[in-house]
């Protein structure tokens, strides 16, 4: 059974992209932070840091995915485990993401508020989910879907992610099979 | 005794090579167990079994470099970062795929009993009849009441939890206590068994797992992390349970790195004298000599090695005179199921990682039903509850998707077939003497399909699987027809079939190659058709009767 598990917990479902969408047409440059869209510099981590820890922040309950070092996990995955063209994809979506952010605010991103950085990315993350709508198999995926994909992943399979967002028991030692659950008690790590 | 000389030789080191050599050490035997691979020690070796998910570097995904590496290996779940080490490198060991054929191989001490899926389940009389009634293939030389014993007997050593569910297309055995199934897994069941009236059961899986005491073994501690190999040693391996017992006796000597490249046969005696090996490390080629040879490098590789002990009087192999060395491979098609939503259960939830799901046991072409289709199948899956990975539509991003994510969703329940493949003289393998491998070996070439027995099966497979579950209630269900291709199943199976005639079989009912009795088959390759049920079991029950057979014959000074 196990091996025939394994199959959906190492997918992950990757969304879709956008291509020449107007809000990137009519975006001012990037203006005081040099970000490159051909490989990570800290700069880009510490970016892609923000992000995440704007997909999931700190809470009262548990830290956010900056405490997971997210901005590295994220570079690991893409430099490694991704194809070129996500690569691709992913490191001008770093430009892209700031452009979009300069065009509605005038502002980098890493200069937003808190406040405006989770309206922006929420706008960000529903036109990917529109694009996705209607992506059909094998078009370019969205860059802030990866972004988003591995903000999650990273962050609830980290060690931060894994024992205070969530329970992790090492070793169970048994196995019940039903048990009481009551709403708040968090979810089994893996 | 010369160091190279022993009583019995052993090819292969996994689940039936590590029987064997058990057995015939127990019996007083000198026996050498020849492992083409590494040493894979236990507990010692087992180098990511401690480690938490966030140690791996990729989190255990694969990485481009080894989707590189492994051309075969990543049409599926086994490429991966975690265990690696443990599957064969398709670079160093390539075959040729005259149609498609997933091989995933383990080439080590231990061999895939480290990576297998511990499902445990009994062929019955309906499967070791089913040739012979339905004129298919070659009868099985032997029935039920002849193994049953050998069932009995391999699982008191190795460990079986299981439920006693009375079925008889699936006979009970000597189990260990059941695993729990979860809240939604006994509603489901108990709403199939009444919407069907009784004909159809689901039931928990039945698993090499230690769940009660058994001698010189730990309980598992439902990590769910098996494949890593276990340092608690609570499934069944041949590191675990089988090695361990061979050493035990002062008999076994082990020797990693042996690629076993021909059995040699003396024409004079019609007997095998022993076996030639390549080191893998050094290349240098050495000959071990025994009174009985068992081979157990699994199916294929079995076949390959008795291919490759081609001489003049058997020009197409050892085991070739009956034409049939190298037909009728076989796999379980898989790829085909349904899923669905479950509604409520929110107050509901378990504890711990089961290594273990529901089975849903062959029912089709059984008790009276009667397809356009012969044979059956059986369903694996299980009902669980939702981790982060799932969609939460009402969060976009933020803290109150973060929140959500941190408690378990709602319930999925999914089901998964194991088809049952005929065996087919068309499918088959061969050497192919056009290209080698990292040691200037003939590959092998394997040139195998479903065909229309199987192809009709799979519709049943996924639209009876959907109404199952939406008889019991399951929302929102969705059937897919997947991937079918053969070697997927990871449960190769034939092309040394046994049978009782030596014109149409390559071994007889005891395991024996009717050309040299003193070579015994007892790994997958024998199996003369290939029941629905995941077949390791009956590979340890086969090769402990086989190994009987072997050391009473050498008492009478019959081999």
């Amino acid at each position: 059974m196990t091996r025939r598990d394994a199959l959906s917990r190492v997918s992950l479902m990757l969304g879709g992209t956008i291509i020449g969408s107007e809000i990137f047409l009519y975006g001012c440059k990037p203006d005081t932070v040099q970000l490159s869209t051909v490989e990570f510099t800290p700069t880009n981590i510490a970016f892609l840091d923000e992000v995440g820890e704007t997909i999931l922040p700190t809470t009262a309950s548990s830290p956010g995915a900056k405490a997971a070092e997210i901005g590295e996990f994220m570079k690991v995955i893409v430099t490694d485990c991704y194809e070129k063209q996500d690569q691709e994809i992913f490191l001008e979506g770093i430009g892209k993401l700031n452009e979009a952010s300069n065009a509605k605010y005038s502002k980098d991103f890493m200069k937003l508020s808190a406040e405006e950085k989770t309206e922006f990315l929420t706008a960000l993350d529903q036109e990917a989910n529109e694009y996705n709508k209607t992506k059909e198999n094998g078009a370019p995926n969205h860059y802030f879907s990866m972004m988003k994909q591995l903000t999650l992943w990273g962050y609830f399979s980290s060690e931060v992610g894994a024992t205070q967002a969530l329970r992790y028991v090492e070793t169970p030692g048994r196995w019940e099979g039903c048990i009481p659950y009551e709403k708040g008690d968090k979810a089994w790590a893996i | 005794m010369a160091d190279n000389v022993f009583d019995a030789i052993v090819i292969g080191s996994g689940i039936s090579g590590g029987w064997a050599a058990k057995e015939l050490c127990e019996k007083g035997l000198k026996t050498i167990m020849l492992e083409r691979g590494q040493n894979v020690e236990h507990v010692k070796d087992y180098h990511s079994a401690l480690k938490p998910p966030w140690a791996f570097e990729h989190r255990g995904t694969r990485t481009q470099k080894m989707i590189e590496d492994y051309p075969v290996l990543k049409r599926d779940y086994p490429l991966n970062e975690k265990n690696l080490e443990w599957w064969a490198s398709d670079k160093d060991c390539p075959y040729t795929e005259i149609k498609r054929f997933d091989w995933f191989r383990g080439y080590q001490v231990g061999g895939r009993s480290l990576l297998w899926g511990k499902q445990s389940y009994r062929l019955s009389d309906f499967d070791f009849e089913a040739n012979a009634k339905e004129g298919i293939a070659i009868d099985w030389p032997v029935r039920y009441k002849d193994i049953a014993p050998w069932y009995d007997y391999v699982e008191r050593f190795a460990g079986i939890s299981g439920n006693r569910d009375g079925l008889p297309q699936l006979p009970d055995g000597q189990f260990l206590p059941p695993m729990e199934m979860t809240c939604v897994e006994k509603d489901v069941a108990a709403r199939i068994k009444e919407h069907y009236k009784g004909q159809r059961h689901m039931i928990i899986g039945r698993a090499a797992h230690v769940t009660g005491p058994l001698a010189g073994r730990t309980l598992c501690q439902y990590r769910n992390k098996c494949s890593l190999g276990c340092p608690f040693g609570g499934y069944f391996s041949t590191q675990s349970s089988t090695l361990p017992a061979a050493m035990k006796t002062g008999n076994l000597t082990l020797r990693p790195w042996s690629i076993v490249t021909k059995i040699i046969y003396d024409k004079d005696t019609q007997r095998a004298t022993g076996v030639e090996i390549l080191d893998a490390q050094t290349n240098e080629t050495y000959e071990y000599k025994a009174k009985v040879v068992f081979l157990n490098a699994s199916t294929i590789n079995s076949t390959w090695i008795l291919m490759n002990s081609a001489t003049d009087v058997w020009p197409e192999g050892l085991g070739s005179s009956s034409g049939q060395l190298g037909h009728n491979l076989m796999d379980h098609h898989l790829g085909v199921g349904a899923g669905g939503d479950v509604e409520g259960y929110e107050d509901k939830y378990y504890y711990g990682r089961r290594p273990n799901g529901v089975y849903i046991p062959r029912y089709r072409n059984l008790f009276g039903d009667k397809r356009d289709y012969l044979r059956g199948f059986g369903y694996q899956g299980g009902a669980s509850r939702q981790g982060w990975q799932r969609n939460v539509a009402e969060y976009s991003i933020g803290a109150n998707l973060k929140e959500a994510l941190t408690e378990p969703g709602s319930w999925t329940m999914g089901i998964g077939g194991f088809g049952e493949m005929l065996p087919d003289y068309d499918n088959k393998i061969t050497l192919d003497k056009t290209k080698t491998d990292k040691w200037g070996l003939n590959v092998v070439a394997i040139d195998c399909e479903l065909k229309e027995n199987e192809l009709k099966m799979r519709q049943d497979m996924m639209n009876d699987a959907a109404e199952m579950l939406e008889a019991a209630g399951v929302k929102n269900v969705n059937k897919w027809d997947g991937d079918g291709t053969p070697g997927r199943g990871i449960h190769e199976m034939g092309t040394a079939r046994m049978g009782s005639d030596p014109k149409t079989s390559v071994l007889n009912k005891w395991n024996q190659v009717w050309d040299a009795p003193n070579v015994f088959v007892t790994d997958g390759s024998f199996m003369t058709s290939a029941g629905c049920q995941n077949p390791s079991l009956g590979y340890m029950a086969f090769t402990a009767r086989a190994v009987d057979h072997a050391v009473n014959e050498l008492k009478k000074m019959n081999l």
